[in-house]
């Protein structure tokens, strides 16, 4: 038999293209068809070591998926995805594979890696086209009860994962709809909010409990949780949720937006759709954004979309060192993004009403690596430039949220304000706290807030058997 | 889903509802606010909670019917219910124990001011109240505060009731006939505000302020309801709503509820052409 033939790149997923994608808020990818996602799949050569796997935060097994679907089965190529990850649809359309299990593939050494991303997402939206369900039934009922707050990556993944393990979970989310960043912060242009809907909707079948506007450390406290609703442990997941802004004249002015407001005015209350939905957001003519992140580009994106003749994105290094995915940073210049590299805000100028008339900059030059092993930028003196702009959106990474520090004195938290909580369990240094995602890692992936709740599910797991396990250690600090 | 429990009409446009919301009563103390969103097309809009009945699990939410989405809150009758309320959300005010407190509402700021003056009197306080408004109409919760505070003073702008003339006049009065005041609470409208914290400034009478900003979540992640403290920038949903009167930048925060007036305008005069045709074809 003649060695069979590979294809040596991936194959290309379908776009909408750019020029029109830029005015609407619809998806920007289309996904694989059938027979492309199949091609694609056969690609995998099911190599011996299976270094994909180890590349995936929540261990998917991808090489026996890619072959499922390889071989037309669907619906089994669908569970392999669900015994690991209860939210495909979203993973396959957000996770940084590049970077992950695509970085892993044997196949990558020579060519391009197996689009395993592309094929996850063609799995998850078939799958909801045809209505397989995952039937695999949940351990009986241990009659232990968890209490998760936030309802994002992280806190998802700890829910499911504990009640197909048999522990009844109820799910405090703060907002008035459950999914965290799915549905404030990611855009509906690269991640549907209906497709979020939907896998949070599979995950109320399986029987999780999701109380909305649950403000914890308002509504109840941490110990509240414990002394007066009876849950034996709690998984606290509740994100980056605190902008910061540079310390710069003019940060108060109309028209300045952290990215999560601005985000959260599009996404999660559709001002987009204003005045069809009450909440209003400034359609700004001119638009920069400052920083160099996914959150960053989904900023810049979402300032086209509302009818920016300039959407601008500034950054003060290069591309190079740029945060956000390759991908991302290329769609957004398709689309018009206008980058300014090596270049940082000093101030922020006002028009007569308070509103925003421009942005003073000043351009950067790269200097020695800094502690994160990128060139830190130094400012170039008299470079100062005024950029015309009616809006400034912020994307420069976020603080810890302070309402459950505030609320719970006895939970360690570090300088930055992150709770301390062992890496490979999410223990905390409270006892039947457990803690994973943003709020201990700072501003990272969704998959990697996936990861932490995979890894926390199985901690809690034995803690609820056998309390005195709590499984932190001290050396992880 | 939180019922409405009743509903009275305090002044023109200004309603008071009694909602269901147990776990909220449960813990809410006097100076926080809940998020409420009434629609699914709704916004997020803070509201203080301005009174509670812990026996039926219930809060008072006492809301001035301005723009469209208050208008909508105002529409709903005992029976309906409110799709969201979230909270208790906020700091609570800082209570001290047998205060000597002047305790200033201006409009359904009244409101805002009466659960606090509630607290300070719970803990053995002086209190006065000054309440205004700009006509014997508006003003609000008078015979609640005469049952709770020591005094209670009314002015209005035009005379038609109590006292004519400023709450700040009323204030200037009381000082002027040898008040002594440990601490003033202020809150009403904007210009209200700053006039108190002129007045109490240069006397060095510590003044609270309760700022209404607007706001998205509620819960410091999106920091659009902040503000200039001392020069410093605050969260109002977090660090707030109260602080130091004497240090806050009213101006900028006037200009910051001013950003979104356009499209106020325009969603109140689409509502409001609803309503007519509603009222026309019924």
């Amino acid at each position: 038999m003649a060695k069979k033939i590979i294809q040596k790149t991936k194959l290309p997923m379908p776009l909408q293209d750019a020029h029109a994608r830029a005015s609407n808020f619809e998806e920007v990818s289309l996904g694989y068809p059938v027979d492309l996602a199949v091609l694609e799949a056969q690609r995998c050569i099911q190599c011996k070591n299976n270094p994909c796997i180890a590349g995936c935060p929540v261990e998917i097994d991808i090489p026996t998926f890619l072959q499922q679907v390889g071989n037309r089965d669907f619906e089994g190529a669908f569970k392999t995805l669900m015994d690991n990850n209860v939210l495909p649809a979203v993973c396959g359309r957000v996770c940084p594979q590049e970077d992950q299990c695509e970085a892993k593939c044997t196949l990558g050494v020579k060519n391009e890696p197996v689009a395993i991303g592309r094929v996850e997402r063609f799995v998850a939206d078939y799958a909801a086209l045809v209505k397989f369900t995952d039937d695999t039934p949940s351990a009986p009922s241990t009659g232990h009860r968890v209490a998760v707050v936030g309802s994002g990556p992280a806190g998802l993944t700890v829910a499911a994962d504990l009640t197909k393990m048999g522990h009844g979970v109820t799910v405090f989310e703060a907002l008035h709809k459950p999914g965290g960043v799915l549905v404030y912060g990611i855009p509906e242009f690269r991640l549907p909010k209906s497709i979020v809907e939907r896998e949070i909707d599979g995950l109320k079948r399986l029987g999780v409990d999701i109380k909305t506007n649950h403000v914890i450390g308002q509504t109840f406290t941490v110990d509240e949780l414990f002394t007066e609703l009876g849950f034996e442990a709690v998984f606290i997941a509740t994100g980056a949720g605190l902008p910061t802004f540079p310390k710069i004249a003019g940060i108060n002015l109309i028209g300045v937006y952290s990215a999560n407001e601005y985000l959260t005015r599009s996404n999660l209350m559709k001002a987009y759709q204003f005045p069809k939905y009450d909440t209003p957001t400034i359609r700004g003519k001119h638009v920069a954004v400052i920083g160099g992140g996914n959150t960053a580009m989904d900023a810049v994106r979402t300032a086209l979309r509302l009818g920016a003749d300039n959407a601008y994105l500034v950054y003060r290094r290069t591309r190079q060192e740029m945060p956000a995915r390759a991908e991302e940073i290329d769609h957004a210049e398709e689309e018009g993004v206008k980058i300014i590299m090596l270049a940082a805000p000093t101030a922020i100028l006002a028009d007569q009403r308070s509103r925003v008339r421009a942005m003073r900059c000043i351009r950067m030059e790269l200097g020695a690596p800094d502690a994160s092993g990128r060139r830190s930028p130094v400012p170039l003196k008299g470079s100062e430039f005024d950029l015309d702009v009616d809006t400034v959106v912020f994307a420069i990474g976020q603080g810890a949220n302070p309402l459950i520090r505030n609320t719970t004195p006895d939970l360690p938290v570090n300088k930055w304000g992150n709770i301390v909580a062992d890496n490979d369990t999410g223990a905390t240094m409270k006892a039947g706290v457990f803690a994973g995602g943003d709020i201990v890692t700072g501003g990272a992936t969704v998959i990697s807030a996936m990861g932490a709740g995979r890894r926390a599910a199985r901690a809690i797991d034995i803690y609820l058997r056998n309390p005195s396990v709590d499984g932190f250690s001290p050396t992880d600090v | 889903m939180h019922r409405i429990l009743s509903k009275e009409h305090l002044a023109p446009d200004v309603v008071r509802f009694w909602v269901d919301a147990p776990h909220i009563a449960r813990k809410r103390k006097p100076g926080q606010f809940v998020i409420v969103r009434a629609t699914e097309e709704g916004e997020r809009i803070p509201l203080t909670i301005a009174d509670v009945d812990k026996k039926r699990g219930a809060i008072s939410l006492v809301i001035q019917g301005v723009g469209k989405s208050t208008k909508v809150l105002n529409s709903l009758d005992e029976g309906d219910a409110i799709m969201d309320v979230a909270g208790p959300l906020g700091k609570p005010t800082e209570l001290h124990p047998g205060r000597r407190v002047c305790c200033i509402g201006g409009g359904i700021g009244t409101a805002v001011v009466y659960p606090i003056a509630c607290g300070f009197k719970a803990l053995q306080g002086q209190v006065v109240a000054i309440i205004g408004g700009r006509t014997h109409d508006f003003v609000i919760l008078e015979k609640e505060l005469r049952a709770t505070v020591d005094r209670v003073i009314v002015t209005t702008d035009d005379g038609s009731y109590g006292t004519k003339g400023l709450v700040t006049d009323a204030l200037k009065s009381l000082i002027a006939e040898g008040h002594v005041f440990d601490e003033v609470v202020a809150v009403g409208p904007l210009p209200m505000m700053k006039a108190v914290v002129d007045v109490t400034r240069p006397l060095g009478i510590p003044t609270t302020v309760s700022l209404n900003p607007l706001m998205v979540d509620g819960t410091g992640m999106c920091g659009g309801c902040r503000v200039s403290v001392d020069g410093e920038q605050k969260f109002v949903c977090v660090d707030g709503p109260e602080f130091n009167g004497h240090l806050v930048d009213f101006d900028e925060l006037a200009a910051r509820l001013r950003a979104y007036r356009e499209q106020e305008l325009e969603s109140l005069r689409l509502y409001n052409e609803r309503m007519a045709c509603q009222a026309v074809s019924t």
